[in-house]
């Protein structure tokens, strides 16, 4: 095989081993816990901080502040809460959750590409 | 001294110092007493004098720190602003790319450029046209892209961006660099075309797709629409001192709740005002004139006139409403004027409530999204790597010139994956779905139940008060003869047996109670009431131990029933009545006959279901003889008789196949829909697969029903199966065009069909086909819009 080609073979392989270990073998992050029934999440590319934690039973306000002026992520979803909310542009959102059942809940942007996490723990 | 308490909304407050600065803010404003800012409302509650300082002084101290008090609640208008602003950047971004890109595409595309003027040729100019339309028009790609990288996270733009970004680096590595592309043996041809049209028609696409998806969302800015913006209040005259202070100062006519006349008129006792419609509260008395929308839910306390409540309910005939009728906020008053007391208020009004159900039922994700959710999370990581495949595979094995090809096929690869499709499939289609149910008076819990109406084969109709008025009659009063009895006449064991069931709840002893009030007989006092659920009722009048109920009340309390009384019974019986029977002391004194009426829409009900090919079984505590009556009259067949309320969760709960002992005609397990009043039927709403309430019902129906009708049309429940269906089939042509352009078009884009048919796809074509799969989604979604559930009802 020519020099080239070989070394476009290793730059495909070594393309797509670093997309799969990049993207799908993403470390589990570590849930933020909410303090004080409150926390803001910032929009930009998806949900920071992404992992957070409630207690079960309490009111807990997420402020959403859209920083990304992709359309992808202009709608919340909170499936499981039954929550759709647009986000306008650079302006704080609230919603307000009271979690009645322990347990990891999915939220994600209305074309369901990004994904962040609820965690409901006993309070 | 006028002292206000009143909420503003704040904006640019993060933190709680931001939240002690306002406040502190706030109260240095003379006439103000109290402030207090709750960050996670955004809202700021303030008490002040306001003949001391105006609303406009407040937002001026909160402005002077930085910050914002709006006087006016902006809300969805906010929403709609920013979202306007946002298109119409989005819609200049389109035009400038499509612009530019369209000249470089008229200078450089074979063919086409021979027409063009020399001066478009030049790859310096091209690059220079290029790139605004790369670093501006698609700045949101790289935006996104770059943050969701910080994530380890991807989505379409990040496909986009590469994409895109391939084609403009290559070009302008050949534009700048000519010489070491020629020495390469490459082509010297830049390909600035397809960086910029492939934007101009995506970001064409998502201007289109929102727009279209603006739609989808149109029931709730309906209904939010309906709502009044003001509320016409009688208030009297003699406490409002003058007018700026009238709408914070004067006294309510709530606390004269027993006036009966109004005369209006600053002379007169009373005058109107025009207050917003958050200020009204519950008991306020409001005035509504012809033509205009009833403000607040309310009772009529004067007055007559009949309302289009065709907003709410879908029920296109207006309703007459006299002196003690409900009236819903949001309605249109037609013919006459009326004064009526504002029950329900803000949050708890029909409209809000109904507003609420829709969003979160707009909110909640259906089942069959499940698929699309997991395919999506790997989408495009999935994609990357094709991409990487499709520029290795074309290098080493691909025709001549490689590089070329390899690069276009790669950005091929890139532009035509469109994970959006998948995303938007089911979340439009419940929107528009559920949004269809709310205009006709249809309101669907969540996406679930949306999608299990589509499975629904058998129906169970509770029939008191679902397909029957519920509003019973007297239509006999029966007194045995013969026997030695301190009742001496009808009239006599009328009194005993209203005077019993007044403590009563059931829609049986409502109409015994209202017939003695008509025949205007004084009650009893009844000591010891208790009522025996699916029996009767007992207590005692005077010393005297009194039973009233069914036939088997009397059983279980070992009371004699002689044969001619048992044949009074099966003839009346027969008849379609309810027989109640009144024992005295143990010993049986006569019987009252009580008969329903069968709703209009009950027979027609039935018959389209019936025609949909579903089962329909109707359940009642009735006796067996009743039942059968009122269920030949509607065209029921399978009739559940004297059955307990507890008992009607089992039923349900057989039919499904969950308990053994399966009592329909078959063996197999049924999808059960359980349409009741919600009275009594709440734990067979929960149990069964759908669970139907009628009307307004009371709030525990709605909170265990999945779907309400508040339209209290019965041909409603095919309609719910028939949008059901319609919905479902469009969710699955969704996926099934969503799912099936990326497996059939990635594969054409990477090249595979090339050593077959010499197909290959041109960047710019992949970027048509991606921008429109979206938009297809969303628009055969709103296609639903066109759904005709009158005619389905026909």
């Amino acid at each position: 095989m020519e020099i080239d080609k070989l070394f476009i073979a290793l730059f495909s392989l070594g393309g797509i081993a670093f997309t799969y270990w990049f993207f799908l073998m993403k470390p589990e992050e570590k849930a933020i816990e909410v303090k004080n029934n409150t926390i803001d999440v910032i929009v930009e590319g998806g949900y920071s901080p992404n992992v957070i934690s409630i207690p079960k039973g309490k009111p807990t306000t997420i402020n959403f502040f859209r920083k990304d002026p992709s359309s992808c992520l202009e709608e919340v979803v909170l499936g499981d809460f039954k929550i759709r909310k647009y986000l306008p542009l650079n302006q704080k959102v609230s919603i307000t959750l009271t979690p009645q059942k322990i347990g990891e809940f999915d939220y994600t942007c209305g074309m369901n590409m990004f994904h962040g996490e609820i965690i409901v723990e006993r309070s | 001294m006028t002292e206000i308490k009143e909420s503003f909304p704040i904006k640019g407050t993060h933190c709680a110092s931001c939240v002690r600065v306002t406040e502190r803010a706030l109260k240095k404003v003379p006439g103000v007493t109290e402030a207090v800012v709750n960050l996670a409302t955004e809202k700021a509650t303030v008490t002040y004098d306001s003949d001391s300082c105006t609303r406009e002084q407040l937002a001026d101290a909160v402005t002077k720190i930085g910050y914002r008090l709006e006087l006016e609640e902006k809300g969805e208008e906010l929403a709609q602003a920013e979202k306007q602003k946002e298109l119409q950047l989005l819609r200049n971004k389109v035009i400038l790319s499509l612009f530019l890109g369209g000249l470089i595409l008229w200078g450089s595309f074979p063919g086409l450029m021979n027409t063009a003027p020399p001066l478009l040729h030049n790859f310096w100019l091209q690059l220079l046209l290029a790139i605004p339309v790369q670093f501006w028009a698609g700045s949101e790609f790289y935006k996104t892209a770059i943050s969701a990288f910080k994530h380890r996270t991807s989505n379409m733009d990040t496909l986009v961006a590469l994409g895109t970004t391939v084609a403009f680096v290559y070009s302008a590595f050949i534009t700048i660099f000519p010489q070491a592309f020629m020495n390469l043996g490459v082509e010297i041809m830049p390909y600035f075309d397809v960086a910029t049209i492939v934007i101009g028609l995506i970001l064409l696409g998502r201007y289109f797709e929102a727009k279209a998806k603006a739609g989808t969302s149109g029931a709730i800015k309906k209904l939010i629409g309906l709502q009044a913006k003001t509320a016409r209040v009688l208030r009297s005259s003699s406490v409002i001192p003058n007018k700026a202070q009238e709408s914070q100062t004067t006294q309510s006519l709530k606390h004269h709740s027993g006036a009966r006349s109004f005369h209006v008129g600053r002379d007169d006792k009373y005058v109107e005002i025009d207050i917003p419609i958050d200020q009204v509260e519950i008991g306020d008395i409001l005035r509504v004139r012809p033509g205009e929308k009833i403000p607040v839910d309310g009772e009529i306390i004067e007055g007559e006139s009949s309302v289009d409540e065709s907003m709410i309910s879908g029920e296109s005939i207006p309703v007459d409403k006299t002196k003690g009728d409900k009236v819903i906020g949001a309605t249109i008053n037609k013919s006459g004027t009326f004064i009526y007391k504002a029950m329900k208020v803000g949050s708890d009004t029909l409209l809000a409530q109904i507003i609420k159900l829709v969003e979160q039922a707009q909110g909640s994700k259906a089942p069959i999204q499940r698929l699309a959710d997991t395919v999506s999370s790997y989408f495009v990581p999935i994609v990357i790597m094709l991409a990487f495949a499709t520029f290795g595979i074309w290098y080493i094995f691909g025709a001549e010139p490689v590089f070329l090809y390899a690069m276009l096929n790669t950005v091929a690869v890139l532009i035509i994956a469109c994970p959006c499709a998948m995303g938007l499939a089911t979340p439009t289609a419940i929107m528009v779905g559920t949004g269809k149910g709310a205009e006709n008076g249809i309101l669907i819990k969540d996406a679930e139940s949306l999608e299990t109406a589509n499975k629904i084969d058998t129906v169970v109709f509770d029939k008191t008060g679902t397909l029957t008025k519920g509003k019973p009659e007297v239509t006999d009063v029966i007194r045995i003869k013969n026997h030695e009895s301190s009742i001496k006449d009808e009239k006599g064991l009328l009194r005993f047996a209203a005077s019993i069931e007044k403590g009563s709840e059931h829609s049986l002893a409502e109409a015994i109670v209202k017939k003695a009030e008509e025949s205007k007989l004084v009650l009893s006092t009844v000591e010891g009431f208790n009522a025996i659920a699916g029996y009767g009722v007992k207590g005692i009048i005077g010393s005297k131990n009194v039973h009233f109920g069914n036939k088997r009340l009397m059983e279980r309390e070992e009371i004699k029933i002689h044969k001619q009384v048992q044949d009074d019974i099966e003839k009346l019986e027969n008849e379609g009545k309810t027989v109640m029977l009144l024992a005295v002391d143990k010993k049986l004194f006569g019987l009252i006959a009580v008969a329903d009426t069968i709703k209009d829409t009950a027979k027609e009900s039935v018959a389209v279901l019936k025609k949909k090919g579903i089962d329909v079984v109707m359940i009642t505590g009735d006796n067996q003889r009743t039942a059968n009556t009122i269920a030949i009259k509607v065209g029921i067949e399978k009739v559940f008789a004297e059955i307990l309320p507890q008992e009607k969760e089992e039923i349900v709960k057989k039919l499904q196949g969950l308990e053994s002992g399966i009592m329909i005609h078959d063996s197999r397990p049924h999808v059960v829909a359980f349409v009741g009043d919600g009275i009594n039927d709440a734990p067979a709403l929960a149990t069964a697969d759908i669970g139907i309430a009628i009307g307004t019902g009371t709030d525990v129906a709605i909170e265990a029903a999945d779907i309400t009708l508040i339209n209290k049309d019965l041909r409603s429940v095919a309609s719910v199966i028939e949008l059901s269906q319609k919905t479902m089939r469009t969710i699955k042509l969704n996926l099934f065009w969503a799912f099936g352009y990326n497996i059939i078009l990635i594969p054409v884009a990477m090249g595979l069909f090339y050593p077959f048919f010499h197909i290959l796809l041109n960047p710019i074509f992949a970027s048509v086909a991606m921008a429109s799969s979206s938009i297809s989604v969303v628009a055969n979604s709103l296609l639903l819009k066109r759904v005709n559930l009158a005619k389905i009802k026909e």
